[in-house]
Formats: C-alpha cells, sequence, structure tokens
C-alpha cells in the first residue's frame, strides 16, 4: 500500500470518520451502510467515488480497513478541491482540506429512518422511546455542529456556510465531533478540543433558537454561550461537561441520549464545582438523570436491563471495550449479566467519571453499592420503600439480598441486620432466583438465630416463602414451604411465628440428624399449595356450612380432653410417616391409623361424641373444628403436627366419610387407649422433632382453628363438602405422593444403615488390637 | 497454593495465563500446553457428555519431580489448567477441587460481563485478584 502521511488533523479525523463508520467495531468497513452514505456526502459524482474506491484497495480486499479508509478519506479530500485523483497525489498534495462531507435533507431522514430501524434492530426500547421529529431537530444541530467541527479545523470561510446546511446535515456525523472530543477527555485532556469549537458553537446555537432539546446544550455544552433555554441552564460549560454530554450523544437514540448528554453535563459541572470529598457520591440530579437514562431501556424501574443493552448504551460513550468491561465489573454486583437500576446508576456515574478523567476504582464505592436490590420480578411494590428505609441502614450494602426483601425490612429491620451478620458478607455470585438467596439466608439465619424464637424473623419470611419454595429444589425448604403455604393461604400473622419456628428447628435438625435413630420424618411436604392450603380451605368450609352444628361445634371443645403432649404422641406418628401418609390416603379409621395418629384418637373421641347427635356431614366438620379448636389449646409444639396431619386426615375423611362414619363411631372407644399407649412409647423417640413438627402443625391447626365458623345452609354445606372432597381426593394425592417420597427416603436410610454396619463390622477386627 | 493457573479455550488456546513470577515462566506455559494433550486424553475417554461436577474436575495431569497438574474442564470445554508444586503435600485433592470452583466461578462471572466476548483474553481485574490469591505468595 502506498505509504499516507496525515496531518494530525487529518489523522483524528479520519479516525473518528472510521469510527463512526465502523459500526461493528471490528477494524474493517465494509463498503456499504454508512461508509456508502459517507462517501454520498462527500457530494462527488459517482464514478468518482469509485475511482476513489478501487484506488485505495478496497474493491480488491472487498472491504474498508483503517489504511484503505483513511486513503479514500484522503482522495475524497482530493478530488473535493479539484486535483485529479491520483494515488501520488495522496502524498504530495501538502495543506489539502479536510474532506467534507454534506448530507442531503433525503440522506438525512433516510438515515434517520435507518438509524431508527437499526436502533430497532438493537435495542427495542431505545426506538420505541425516541420520538422522530426531535431527531429531526437534532440531525439540524448535528448537522450545524458537525461543520462547526469542520470549520475549527479549516477556515472560517465555511462558518458561513454552515447555517445553510445546517438543517440538511445528518445526525450521524455528530458523533465524529464528539468524539473527537470524546477522545480527548479519556486521555485525560479535557481542555484542548473544546476551546476551538467555542466560538464557533455559538453562532449556531444562535441561529437555532427554535431548536428544542438536548442536542443544544450538548454542543453549548463547549462553549460560554448561552445554551438553549429550553434546556437545564448550563451556565459554566467546563470542557468536561461537555464530554459528558457528548458521551451519551451518540448516534443512536439522539433526544433521550441528548437529554442525558445534557442531564450529565449539569452533574458534571455541579459535581466538580461541589467538594471533591466523595468523587462517588451521585447528586441527586445525576441520579434523576440516570433514572431517566434507565427508563428508556428499560420502562419498568424495578426491572433489569439486559446486558446487550447495556452494552449497546455504554459503547456509545466510546470508552475503551477493557474500561467498559471493568466497568461492568464493578458495577454488576450480583453478576447476573443484567443490570439493576442500581446498578445501572452506577456504572453510568462510573462512565461519567471516567469520561472525566477519574481513574476507575478497584472496588465498587459504597456510595455506589447497589442499595435498590431488585428481587425477583418489579412485582413487590413495597420492595423500593422497604429497601430505601433499609439502605439507610448499615452500609455494608447487602451483598446479599437479605435487606431487599420488602416485608422483611418493613417489619423485622433488625432481623436484616442481624441477617447481614450471619448472611454472606462479600458478593456472591448468585445467580440463581432470588428465592434461592432467601432460602439460604434463611438457612444462615437459621443456623445462626435462636431456633427456639418464635419470634425469630424467619417468620416473616414463610409467607414469602411460597413463591419462592415453589422454585426451591432443597429437601430442607420443604417443611417451610407446606408451612408457608399453609400459613400464606390463611394470612394469618400469628401463625407464621410459630410455623417458622418449628420450621427452623425442624430444618436444623434435619439437617443435622439424618442418622439419628429414626429418620427424622421430613416435615410433610405436599406441596404449598395443596396439602395445607387445601386443608385449610377444608376447614373453612367445613366451618362455614353448617349452621346449627355451630352451637355443637362451639360445645365440643371444651369438651374434648386435653390433647395429649406432642412429644409423647408426635414421635412415633411424626417419625413414621411413610405409614401415616399411607394411611391417610387411606381415610379409613382403622386402628392402624389410630395408634400411629394420636390426632386420629382424639377424632375418634369427637367423632364418638359427633356420631351420637350428628349427621356424617358435620361429622366432618365437627371433627375437624373440634381438631382445629383441639389444636388451638395446645399452641406450643404438641399437637402441631399431629393436628396438621390430622386435619389432613380429616379432610381425607371427607369425602370417605360416607361409608366410615359409621365405622368411626363405632371405635370410639378402641382408640383412646392406644393412642395413650402410643404416647408413652413414644416418649423416648426423637422429641425435638416431635416437637417441632407437632408445633408446626399445632400453628397449622391453631389457624385453621383461629377461622371463624359461619354458619350457612344445608343447599352450602352440600356444595362445600363436594368442594372438600375435591380438596381431600387433591390432599390425598399430594400425601399419597409424600408417602412414595418418605418411603423412598426410608430405603435410603435403611441401605445407609446397613452399609455403615458392614464397615463397623469391616472395621471390628482393628479394635481389637 | 499454585504455581501457575491458566485458562485454555475450547480450541486450545490460551486465554489466560498466570505464573508465580519467580519462576521461569516459559517452563509453566510449555508444561500447560503438554497437559493439554492429557486433558483432551482424558475428555475423550469419558465418551458421552457428562456434566457432572466430578468429571468436570479431571485430577492429577502428570506428575513430574518439581510439580504436579491439575485439570479440570467445563461444560463448554474450556479447560483450567494449575500447576502445583510437588514440595507443597499439604494440598489436599479437596482444596483442589475447591479451587477449580473457585476459577470457574469467576470465569463465569467474566461470561456474565456483556463487554466480554467469548474468546477474547481475560482481562478482569476480579479475575486476577481471585487467581493472586490462589497462587503461592512468593515474593
Amino acid at each position: 500500500m502506498e505509504g499516507l502521511t496525515l496531518s494530525e488533523a487529518e489523522q483524528r479525523y479520519y479516525c473518528d470518520l472510521f469510527s463512526y463508520c465502523d459500526t461493528e467495531s471490528t477494524k474493517k468497513v465494509a463498503s456499504n451502510g454508512r461508509v456508502l452514505e459517507l462517501f454520498r456526502a462527500a457530494q462527488l459524482p459517482n464514478d468518482v467515488v469509485m475511482q476513489i474506491m478501487e484506488q485505495c484497495g478496497a474493491t480488491r480486499l472487498g472491504y474498508f480497513g483503517r489504511s484503505q479508509f483513511y486513503i479514500a478519506l484522503k482522495l475524497v479530500a482530493v478530488a473535493q478541491s479539484g486535483l485529479p485523483l491520483r494515488v501520488e497525489s495522496l502524498n504530495t498534495v501538502k495543506d489539502l482540506p479536510l474532506p467534507r462531507f454534506v448530507m442531503t435533507k433525503n440522506e438525512q431522514e433516510s438515515r434517520h429512518t435507518a438509524l431508527y430501524s437499526s436502533d430497532a434492530d438493537n435495542s427495542a426500547s431505545y426506538s420505541g422511546v425516541i420520538p422522530p421529529p426531535p431527531g429531526r431537530i437534532q440531525v439540524k444541530k448535528g448537522s450545524v455542529s458537525h461543520d462547526a467541527v469542520q470549520q475549527r479545523t479549516s477556515t472560517d470561510q465555511q462558518e458561513s456556510t454552515s447555517p445553510v446546511v445546517s438543517p440538511q446535515q445528518s445526525p450521524p456525523t455528530s458523533p465524529h465531533t464528539w468524539r473527537k472530543h470524546n477522545r480527548h477527555p479519556s486521555g485525560g485532556n479535557n481542555e484542548r478540543p473544546l476551546a476551538g469549537p467555542g466560538p464557533f458553537w455559538a453562532p449556531f446555537s444562535e441561529a437555532q433558537p427554535g431548536s428544542s432539546t438536548s442536542s443544544d446544550p450538548i454542543w453549548s455544552g463547549h462553549s460560554p454561550p448561552p445554551h438553549q433555554e429550553n434546556w437545564v441552564s448550563f451556565a459554566d460549560t467546563p470542557p468536561t461537561s461537555a464530554l459528558l454530554a457528548m458521551h451519551p450523544a451518540s448516534v443512536q437514540d439522539q433526544t433521550t441520549v441528548r437529554t442525558v448528554a445534557s442531564a450529565t453535563t449539569t452533574n458534571e459541572i455541579r459535581r466538580q464545582s461541589s467538594s471533591y470529598d466523595d468523587p462517588w457520591k451521585i447528586t441527586d440530579e445525576q441520579r434523576q438523570y440516570y433514572v431517566n437514562q434507565f427508563k428508556t431501556i428499560q420502562p419498568d424501574l424495578n426491572g433489569f436491563i439486559p446486558g446487550s443493552a447495556a452494552k449497546e448504551f455504554f459503547t456509545k460513550s466510546k470508552l475503551p471495550i477493557l474500561e467498559l468491561s471493568h466497568i461492568w465489573e464493578l458495577s454488576d454486583f450480583d453478576k447476573d449479566g443484567a443490570l439493576t437500576l442500581d446498578e445501572f446508576c452506577a456504572a453510568f456515574h462510573l462512565v461519567v467519571a471516567r469520561k472525566n478523567g477519574y481513574d476507575l476504582p478497584q472496588k465498587l464505592p459504597e456510595s455506589l453499592m447497589p442499595k435498590l436490590i431488585d428481587l425477583e420480578d418489579s412485582t413487590e411494590v413495597g420492595e423500593q420503600t422497604g429497601e430505601v428505609g433499609y439502605s439507610s441502614s448499615p452500609a455494608e450494602a447487602p451483598p446479599s439480598k437479605s435487606p431487599s426483601m420488602p416485608s422483611l425490612n418493613q417489619t423485622w429491620p433488625e432481623l436484616n441486620q442481624s441477617s447481614e451478620d450471619t448472611a454472606i458478607v462479600h458478593p456472591v455470585p448468585i445467580r440463581m432466583t432470588p428465592s434461592k438467596i432467601h432460602m439460604q439466608e434463611m438457612e444462615l439465619k437459621r443456623t445462626g438465630s435462636d431456633h427456639a424464637n418464635p419470634t425469630s424473623p424467619l417468620l416473616v419470611k414463610p409467607p414469602e416463602l411460597p413463591e419462592e419454595n415453589k422454585m426451591s429444589s432443597s429437601v430442607k425448604f420443604t417443611p417451610g414451604n407446606t408451612v408457608n403455604g399453609y400459613s400464606s393461604s390463611d394470612s394469618y400473622t400469628s401463625d407464621p411465628e410459630q410455623i417458622g419456628g418449628t420450621v427452623t428447628r425442624q430444618r436444623s435438625h434435619s439437617g443435622t440428624s439424618p442418622d439419628n435413630t429414626a429418620p427424622p420424618p421430613p416435615p410433610p411436604r405436599p406441596h404449598p399449595s395443596h396439602s395445607r392450603s387445601s386443608s385449610l380451605d377444608m376447614n373453612r368450609s367445613f366451618s362455614v356450612t353448617p349452621g346449627q352444628q355451630q352451637a355443637g361445634v362451639v360445645a365440643y371443645p371444651p369438651a374434648v380432653p386435653p390433647r395429649p403432649q406432642p412429644s409423647q404422641g408426635a414421635g412415633p406418628h411424626v417419625h413414621r410417616p411413610v405409614d401415616a401418609e399411607g394411611l391417610i390416603a387411606h381415610t379409613s379409621t382403622s386402628p392402624q391409623q389410630i395408634p400411629e395418629q394420636p390426632n386420629f384418637a382424639d377424632f375418634s373421641q369427637f367423632e364418638a361424641f359427633a356420631v351420637s347427635g350428628v349427621n356424617k356431614e358435620e361429622d366432618d366438620e365437627i371433627e375437624t373444628h373440634s381438631e382445629v379448636l383441639q389444636v388451638e389449646k395446645p399452641p406450643d409444639s404438641a399437637s402441631s403436627l399431629r393436628v396438621a396431619k390430622a386435619d389432613g386426615r380429616v379432610e381425607d375423611k371427607a369425602p370417605a366419610n360416607v361409608p366410615t362414619s359409621a365405622g368411626k363411631g363405632t371405635t370410639p372407644l378402641a382408640p383412646p387407649p392406644k393412642p395413650i399407649r402410643r404416647r408413652l412409647k413414644s416418649e423416648d423417640e426423637l422429641r425435638p422433632e416431635a416437637e417441632e413438627h407437632t408445633q408446626k402443625t399445632g400453628v397449622i391447626a391453631a389457624v385453621l382453628a383461629s377461622q371463624p365458623s359461619i354458619p350457612r345452609s344445608v343447599g352450602k354445606d352440600k356444595k362445600a363438602i363436594q368442594a372438600s372432597i375435591r380438596r381431600n381426593k387433591e390432599t390425598n394425592t399430594v400425601l399419597a405422593r409424600l408417602n412414595s417420597e418418605l418411603q423412598q427416603q426410608l430405603k435410603d436410610v435403611l441401605e445407609e444403615r446397613i452399609s455403615l454396619e458392614v464397615q463397623l463390622e469391616q472395621l471390628r477386627p482393628f479394635s481389637h488390637l | 497454593m499454585a504455581v501457575c493457573i491458566a485458562v485454555i479455550a475450547k480450541e486450545n488456546y490460551p486465554l489466560y495465563i498466570r505464573s508465580v513470577p519467580t519462576e521461569n515462566e516459559l517452563k509453566f506455559h510449555y508444561t500447560v500446553h503438554t497437559s493439554l494433550d492429557v486433558v483432551d486424553e482424558k475428555i475423550s475417554a469419558m465418551g458421552k457428555a457428562l456434566v457432572d461436577q466430578r468429571e468436570l474436575y479431571l485430577g492429577l495431569l502428570y506428575p513430574t519431580e518439581d510439580y504436579k497438574v491439575y485439570g479440570y474442564v467445563t461444560n463448554s470445554r474450556v479447560k483450567f489448567v494449575m500447576v502445583v508444586d510437588s514440595s507443597n503435600t499439604a494440598l489436599r485433592d479437596n482444596e483442589i477441587r475447591s479451587m477449580f470452583r473457585k476459577l470457574h466461578n469467576s470465569y463465569t462471572d467474566i461470561m456474565c460481563n456483556p463487554f466480554y466476548n467469548p474468546g477474547d483474553r481475560i482481562h478482569s481485574r476480579a479475575f486476577d485478584n481471585m487467581v493472586n490469591s490462589m497462587m503461592m505468595q512468593v515474593c
């Protein structure tokens, strides 16, 4: 290739044009798109353009490399100055004016549409937000600015021509100027490039008083001359502010970008003028503009900006990819490849700072740490308020997402702090759903907090967990799931406490004592939406239906003998969930069932009362009622799990009540002694688990019990019963599933036990040595 | 504590190599290069696509008198090769696994960065910091 010597101005100009044309950043420009437009803008005859392209070698290569592009540009300049196109003339002609590129109006508009369409391809949000008319106006301004830039490097007489071409200049040219300016600030030299165009800008800004919006401030940012009135007044326009103005004003979403540019300009001004105590602090105005920019990309302030859109946006700042990559690393706190509002503001702020010459920090400054950590979906309305309220608290600005739980924040602020102590201290790349994070936090809290504390913050979590639990895959959390599903369906605040407590205990135990005596019964694992909630509905419906039985039901609780302690009774039954669950499905009041479940025993006791005077339908309700009421009585651990199971069984019994009611009635005597026996027997069983489970179920039962029994007509009874039958069947299936799972677990544990015994046998000989 | 850590792309060109500076780094580069053959051998021996944490960790690739080389391959056939000093006998397999896990996590963090094009050299400072923490503290 022929050697090409370029003056410094030419070098800069060509570099800008090349970057402008190099939309793919591949260091080579295909001979289409902007390159063609650029050449057309040179207002040269087509054959001249073809000649130029041939001579620069692009046709041979098929694309414009940087050198080819530069040669082409120089040839354009040569042609524009009227000299014959010769390769030799490239280096021989001295003082060649820079090639001028003037766009016709049609091209400009077509380019606008092209830009918009390309915008639509790249970032739909951009194009959707950019109103075309302002863009056009900006195009004018762009052209003006472009001309101004050209004039800066060329002679003054061109200035007079600028107003003529101003309406015709296409927007893409503006980036040239910006880039030129931008490059300098990136290098840290903020002053130089702007001093020149300053005086030139003034006439333009005055010549275009009508043009609205941001483009004016951008250009005017360069110069002291007054900015457009329709923008925030930028009285002082340090070059850095202009730089910032240029940053967002890259090609695509011009309106919004330029708006932001001016916004950042003011911010920059303010920032520079303000104290340098905390250079990373985001002022309110800055934040507002960042938020506005965020909205252009993602209208939902609680949502995320995907990585690709953010990349597009920040690439426009013309910072080196390496620096942008580092900025991203700093600002993407949760390492999920998407930016929340806070992360976006931090990233934007870092970009602005970098363009001003600030060096990027090694780690994210505290003031930039994302405080508003958006959890799952931006559906939690109270989240922001809660989070904001929380952010004021310890600035270890949660690497974990614990503080952002709105309910937690609002109701258990102290919990959040404590959770921070126990929760993850450093940003952990958590790519799972937020529910998982909650789970982890819950686990951490569980291990760290007092298990026996019924008012632990965990309790608040249960209502939140239902959704999360559905995503959780950990078995340990299933107890919480069921509990939460239970409580959430009931929306009883008191219950979550107890449930949470039981859940806590349960989890810790289940996690730590898999090898204890009997396999710790996994808390009822049926889907939260099914088991407990359905049972609740059942109870509710049952309690609602019988009006006349209300009195009878009410009369029952006082007559109910105090429930045996859960530790005694729940133990074996809890620990043999397999059998119990399996029996549940049978919905039979067989003696097996009864001894397994003291609940049943209690049931049968009530059944005795019920059968005596009430029809079978009433039995169901009464049973549930009594069960519920009974459960209420021992609010502590005792009957929780049993009650829960009993409730399930009550529901199960409902469909089968028709045939079994009589049976129930006949077996009231048998159960009572058996449960007592069982309770004594189970005393030495795992009491804690029993307590946990029982407490949990007890809480659940309490929830059920607390439901008011509303008298209803008989007609509704039937419907309710049918509904409850359906629900019972659902519960049946769920419980059957649980049963199978538990059986599987039991098998696994037994296998483990066998293997351990074998190992023990193998090691026994050595013990004698 | 590793002496050299390398991240090799799927096409077997290095994305990242960092050695303890005092040693002759070229030797480590050569070692990593030769270990790629062993890695490929182990990968092919595994047969079908195995997506298991255990299979991701390849274990000791081959020992020499001075050092041992451990390998780890990700699902996308990005390989991590770690050279540890043989004299450092305290390093257990679990520790090596955890180090690879950390590497993998940091690597995925880099991947999440939209400005990083897969196949580029890794310039992330966070990654550097993490690797530095795993390198032997030789001043």
